[in-house]
């Protein structure tokens, strides 16, 4: 069956609708379905990583001049990941550091981390007044939304941690 | 804990059937999960054998050794046939990329630890090493984040994570960055779609930082009126910010959708009654049926029954035909692969036998 609005492509979609109690079906292709903004597929979160991807290419145009490209624990180079949209390794957030900066600022509108902070097995010093940190702006947040039962739990937390013990399991 | 998932409970990972949880006529489950990688080893796409199997022997032993994880099943991906693949994909257990493509070999050293309460699992050496996750029944999206939350605490203290001061728990793709965290509500929107409102709520969702995808996840199309809806940004603002914002969205996409069905049944009951009617006959009686126009067919009866138009079908009863009428679950029942027009019948004979069992059931209460 052919889309009723283009009239080319196959239709995907078939939209059963009801006006003046009289129900119609529309069958539509993924086009025009997706610009009547009725389609998953193109309207998902893959637009804003093509975005990302095409503004990745202008950031190698710009500065392959200016960085070595590659990561030298993964291999990984600015070409490659302009092809796969992915990372290859922890390394590679530092080494693409000035490219990755802004185009996560576009895609997630900042830079900066503010949720969990990870606690390892044997944290040192710092790892233990960062995960605090994060744990008593929670307890802030929590008391203020009046979620006493999510305070209780991050206020056991917060005494764990300082008395030196593992966050938990 | 090492067994067959199949040789196990046959409903493994499908508490969320029950449909107990809040607005469970509308939202059929709440998932939540978080990206993770181990610090030291090369992500998904740039990792080789030995990074894979040594990030495998790595989970597997802090799974064990995980209190939320105990009594729970290992599952290793890459042994199981492809009818087994699909049976877990089908429960929305792994992605497609964990199992690998169609007609593609699955990649080695994949695989899935269930915990044997709800729905909690781990899976290992996906796009990222960890996809940690939690899928509960109905609208919980703080209920589900507990859960997962206290699973990420105990396997970070078991493995060593990929963490970064700025940018947080660090993914193979910059879109989960952050957090890691992706929270999605699994919603049943006939109302929105016949009043010809949902183009505008969906465009509403996007504009406030949320996305819509079909039942599979991305790239898959919206079927049976189902939608996906989940945060789209992950990093600068907190796990719980992202899914309280989630929640007063979603929150008022359930009261659009029922502002939505009062004014259908109030408008056009006639149409509705007899579009309601004519899905559960046709699933009553039909002898041969496509997955796809069972979902549509199951999405009309939903609505009845939300409306109260159908009173002898419980919700959970069409919560177990969505599952359990895919291709892999009918082809398990029938211990062996099934060609296209076999399937086909069963799924239909399927159907029926249910829905009869559940007015026979009704009948004697």
């Amino acid at each position: 069956m052919l889309c009723e609005n283009c009239g080319k492509n196959e239709a995907a979609i078939h939209l059963t609708q009801i006006q003046n109690n009289e129900m119609t079906t529309r069958h539509l292709c993924e086009v025009c379905a997706e610009t009547m903004g009725l389609s998953s597929g193109g309207a998902g979160p893959s637009a804003p990583l093509a975005d990302f991807i095409a503004q990745m290419g202008k950031a190698i145009a710009s500065e392959t001049a200016t960085t070595a490209g590659t990561c030298p624990s993964c291999g990984l180079t600015l070409a490659d990941f302009k092809k796969t949209g992915r990372l290859g390794c922890a390394r590679c957030y530092s080494v693409f550091d000035t490219s990755l900066r802004g185009l996560l600022r576009k895609l997630h509108g900042g830079t900066q981390h503010s949720g969990k902070v990870y606690l390892p097995k044997d944290p040192t010093e710092t790892d233990r007044t960062a995960r605090l940190v994060s744990l008593r702006r929670g307890l802030g947040r929590a008391v203020d939304s009046e979620d006493f039962e999510r305070a209780a739990a991050l206020r056991d937390q917060i005494r764990r941690l300082e008395a030196g013990q593992e966050v938990q399991g | 804990m090492k067994e067959r998932f199949l040789d196990g409970d046959p409903d493994a990972g499908l508490a969320w059937l029950r449909a107990d949880g809040p607005n469970s006529d509308i939202v059929l489950s709440t998932r939540i999960r978080l990206a993770r990688n181990l610090r030291n080893f090369r992500f998904g796409t740039r990792a080789d054998a030995d990074d894979r199997g040594e990030v495998l022997r790595l989970t597997l032993a802090a799974a064990d050794a995980a209190p939320s994880l105990q009594s729970g099943r290992n599952v290793t991906v890459s042994t199981l046939d492809d009818t087994e693949r699909q049976l877990l994909l089908e429960r929305h257990l792994v992605s497609r990329e964990l199992i690998g493509g169609e007609g593609h070999v699955a990649p080695t050293h994949t695989a899935l630890v269930l915990a044997p309460g709800e729905g909690l699992s781990v899976m290992v050496n996906e796009e990222d090493h960890l996809r940690l996750q939690n899928i509960v029944g109905g609208f919980r999206l703080r209920d589900a984040w507990r859960d997962v939350e206290r699973l990420d605490d105990e396997m970070g203290q078991r493995v060593p994570y990929a963490f970064h001061p700025e940018f947080g728990y660090l993914t193979s793709c910059p879109t989960n960055v952050g957090t890691g965290l992706r929270a999605s509500v699994l919603m049943h929107l006939p109302g929105l779609v016949l009043t010809q409102e949902i183009a505008k709520v969906l465009q509403g969702i996007s504009q406030v930082g949320l996305t819509f995808r079909g039942l599979y996840g991305e790239g898959s199309d919206v079927v049976g009126n189902f939608f996906q809806i989940s945060n789209q940004t992950t990093l600068g603002k907190t796990e719980e910010d992202l899914i309280d914002h989630l929640q007063r969205i979603v929150q008022q996409v359930v009261q659009y959708e029922t502002q939505a069905r009062s004014v259908l049944l109030r408008d056009a009951p006639t149409v509705i009654e007899d579009k309601v009617w004519r899905a559960y006959g046709l699933l009553r009686h039909a002898r041969s049926t496509s997955f796809e126009e069972v979902m549509n067919l199951l999405s009309g009866v939903r609505l009845g029954v939300g409306l109260k138009l159908i009173e002898n079908v419980r919700v959970q009863t069409l919560n177990r035909i969505m599952i359990f009428a895919q291709s892999a679950h009918l082809e398990r029942a029938a211990r062996g692969r099934l060609p296209e027009g076999d399937l086909d019948v069963r799924r239909a004979a399927f159907v029926r036998g249910v829905l009869a069992a559940e007015e026979s059931g009704a009948a004697n209460a």
